[in-house]
């Protein structure tokens, strides 16, 4: 309990600007507009996993059910292999909760701006 | 001063080409060999491996495509222009090795998109184009530092950290070319 709590205080507390740097570590793969090696990332709050047009995901992920949201985010982006088993994003994760509440943040913001379509 | 801080572009080509091609040759070899060790070997830990190799196959295709649009922008001043086509041969180098690993752990390399999106409309001049490959080298090697732990193969990581030796040279020099600090942090992330 005291831990969710935590987990959504360091979530809410996320700082786009800082999680601006951090999105840098993703851009060999991916990008907000494209599909790139990785699938784009406007539209991605709400947006079931698997279910980005245009992008072949692995069967893991169209298997997992997830909706993308803050929670399943800072899940997913810990430890990629271990929230999703056999996903192709084979990167080990970004292990600090500020800085995963950092990226998230900036994810949250950008993937919701005009460049996106919103 | 020259663009590399060298005597003249040509000689830090030369240096440069030098040193990544002996890295390179070094991590074709460990790969080609180790590979025909691990073709051998049966267990679940190749299918993860050839995953991971996968990724970095289409991400090294995706960079080569990068570079071609670069190259072509007609926004590369000579100099440069020469230096785009090298390290665009490195990134070939690399998915050529990266294609004939996943071959030889039994597995089916990826091949290039027929097309790739570029934000061209936003590439007005070389130092726009300097900084979108500079971006993706940067990814590139905070790509390959999140996938080296995860090898279950260790020569596989070796061999993974020695081409992210050669991106980061990448990133390294593009900063310098944009009057950045090449080597920013005593670290890479």
């Amino acid at each position: 309990m005291l831990e969710g709590a935590v987990l959504l205080a360091a979530l809410a507390a996320g700082d786009p600007q800082a999680g601006e740097a951090l999105y840098s570590r993703c851009l060999a793969c991916h990008s907000l507009e494209v599909n790139r090696t990785g699938p784009k990332h406007c539209g991605l709050f709400g947006r079931r996993a698997g279910s980005v047009p245009g992008y072949d995901y692995s069967p893991a992920m169209n298997r997992s059910k997830l909706v993308w949201n803050e929670k399943t985010l800072d899940r997913f982006l810990a430890d990629p292999l271990k929230a999703v088993p056999g996903t192709t994003m084979t990167y080990a994760g970004v292990p600090d909760v500020k800085e995963r509440a950092d990226l998230i943040a900036y994810l949250k913001q950008e993937t919701t701006a005009a460049r996106c379509g919103k | 001063m020259s663009f590399f801080a060298f005597s003249s572009p040509q000689v830090a080509r030369r240096a440069f080409l030098g040193k990544s091609g002996l890295l390179l040759s070094g991590t074709a070899i460990a790969l080609l060999s180790g590979r025909e060790v691990l073709a051998k070997q049966a267990g679940g830990s190749k299918a993860g491996d050839v995953r991971i190799l996968n990724t970095a196959l289409s991400a090294e295709l995706e960079a080569v495509a990068a570079y071609q649009v670069g190259a072509e922008s007609g926004l590369l001043e000579k100099p440069v222009l020469a230096l785009a086509g090298q390290f665009q041969g490195h990134h070939k180098e690399h998915a050529d090795v990266l294609a004939k690993t996943i071959r030889k752990l039994g597995g089916k390399p990826l091949e290039a998109k027929s097309k790739y999106e570029f934000p061209t409309d936003s590439l007005k001049n070389q130092a726009d184009v300097l900084r979108f490959a500079a971006g993706l080298e940067k990814g590139a090697v905070s790509a390959y530092l999140g996938a080296v732990p995860l090898f279950q193969q260790r020569d596989l990581a070796k061999a993974a950290a020695s081409i992210l030796g050669d991106e980061a040279m990448h990133w390294a020099v593009l900063r310098q070319a944009l009057g950045e600090n090449p080597v920013p942090s005593a670290f890479v992330s």
